[in-house]
């Protein structure tokens, strides 16, 4: 029987991005939705009624919200290829844990970095670098997160790096300079077919952070 | 092998209370640590040194943080009276319920109660739209999690318990049975749980600590 996968997304989410790229590491196809944000679809209100958010996956006419609830899904699901959570119970506890800080932390103050100017900036962006480089620092050597191969930290956090262009130019500052060892692990994962065709390109994102600071009147 | 399982905990968290009702669901013995949150131990410095909070699960000296994560964690290890379903999308529906609780209503809850006077009335419409979700999402269920307490029953401890006490000591009363005659049932069977009766702080104590925070925070303007 064939599955009937839809995906309700907006293309610069990296959460969205986050769905995209466990569906390709799972090599399922399905149906891509953009939504608009600001003219929101009946399709995506009846699905997601309690956040009206993005990303939502519909399986078999069913939804599932909350990107890394997805992600878990999905692993669960079709959890004979790719499997992006460990089956030890206590490294699956880690990876939980590490996802869980990446969505407490980075959106917000990446966030504040593009939206904001002065010392509320300065702020953020050293909270940011701090942030990443905690998160460089749970890598240590391993060439992923998830070890030999992408797990679902890597899948949470790899989707943030095509925004760190749109960052380091409203903040004025180089990740790279900061976090070398993290940019080389985004690279490293950009090799794999899964990553490089779910990230949007930086460029295109930034040009969608111009015009977000213009639309909020940030200059 | 002897098994050695250690919490971290302070007895007025709801959060650390989630963990003790896992635990004891699934019959697990456990060392039983209180932190003074006022001044943290070197071992919760050491347990989570990221977020240096509680709950911290110590399992064989290993550590694990964040409540949610623990209740995964118990659940896939000690498989007595499991917390989540079997089915994946029943385990993604859990999830989400737990994770609104925790990230949408906790929240809305806490500042209805604490909020500035001025800002009170916007504070307990968006905390009653909150109860109204979950209201929506029990249904006919006896509990969220079906006939039997879930992952999510065990996440809106708060919502059982704590909302009441500070709601008291505060004067803003939420969850109302005219409006939330559901959630309301839910919390009546709920507090009749044992194991949930059994891992609350006592009403008194609870109450008496709001007391004093509102005295402080008085005093201070």
């Amino acid at each position: 029987m064939g599955d009937e996968i839809i995906l309700l997304d907006f293309w610069p989410s990296m959460f969205g991005m986050r769905v995209r790229l466990a569906l390709a590491e799972k090599g399922l196809k399905y149906e891509y939705k953009e939504e608009d944000l600001r003219n929101k679809s009946p399709l995506l209100l009846e699905m997601n009624p309690v956040h009206k958010q993005i990303p939502v996956l519909i399986h078999n006419g069913k939804p599932i919200c909350e990107s890394l609830i997805i992600v878990q899904y999905i692993d669960e699901v079709w959890h004979d290829k790719s499997p992006l959570l460990p089956s030890d119970p206590y490294q699956r506890a880690q990876a939980r844990f590490w996802a869980d800080y990446v969505d407490k932390k980075l959106y917000g103050l990446g966030r504040k970095v593009w939206s904001t100017k002065g010392e509320e900036q300065e702020t953020a962006k050293k909270e940011f670098i701090e942030c990443l480089k905690l998160l460089e620092g749970e890598l240590g050597e391993k060439p992923y997160f998830g070890g030999e191969k992408i797990g679902f930290v890597d899948v949470a956090l790899v989707t943030f790096s095509c925004w760190f262009y749109a960052y380091e130019s409203c903040g004025n500052f180089s990740i790279e300079a900061e976090c070398p060892k993290l940019i080389a692990w985004t690279k490293r994962c950009k090799e794999k077919e899964s990553v490089s065709s779910s990230l949007e390109d930086p460029h295109k994102v930034h040009g969608f952070v111009m015009g977000m600071r213009k639309r909020f009147g940030i200059e | 092998m002897a098994e050695e399982v250690k919490l971290i905990g302070m007895w007025g968290s709801p959060f650390s209370r989630r963990v003790e009702i896992a635990l004891k669901l699934k019959g697990v013995q456990y060392d039983y640590i209180e932190d003074d949150l006022t001044n943290k131990s070197p071992l919760l410095l050491k347990s989570n040194p990221v977020h240096k909070k509680v709950p911290v699960l110590l399992h064989n000296g290993k550590p694990i943080a964040e409540s949610l994560v623990i209740l995964e964690y118990i659940d896939e290890t000690w498989k007595a009276n499991p917390i989540l379903p079997q089915h994946p999308y029943d385990r993604a529906m859990a999830r989400f319920w737990a994770k609104y609780i925790d990230e949408k209503c906790m929240l809305a809850l806490w500042n209805a109660c604490w909020c500035e006077k001025k800002d009170r009335e916007k504070a307990v419409e968006e905390a009653k739209v909150c109860l109204k979700t979950l209201e929506n999402e029990l249904k006919d269920k006896k509990f969220f999690g079906g006939e039997s307490i879930g992952l999510v029953d065990i996440a809106a401890n708060f919502i059982g318990f704590w909302v009441g006490v500070i709601g008291e000591v505060v004067g803003v009363e939420l969850l109302t049975i005219d409006k939330f005659p559901i959630l309301c049932k839910w919390r009546d069977e709920y507090l009749g749980c044992s194991v949930i009766k059994e891992n609350l702080p006592s009403k008194e104590k609870l109450g008496a600590y709001f007391r004093t925070r509102v005295e402080s925070a008085s005093q201070s303007k």
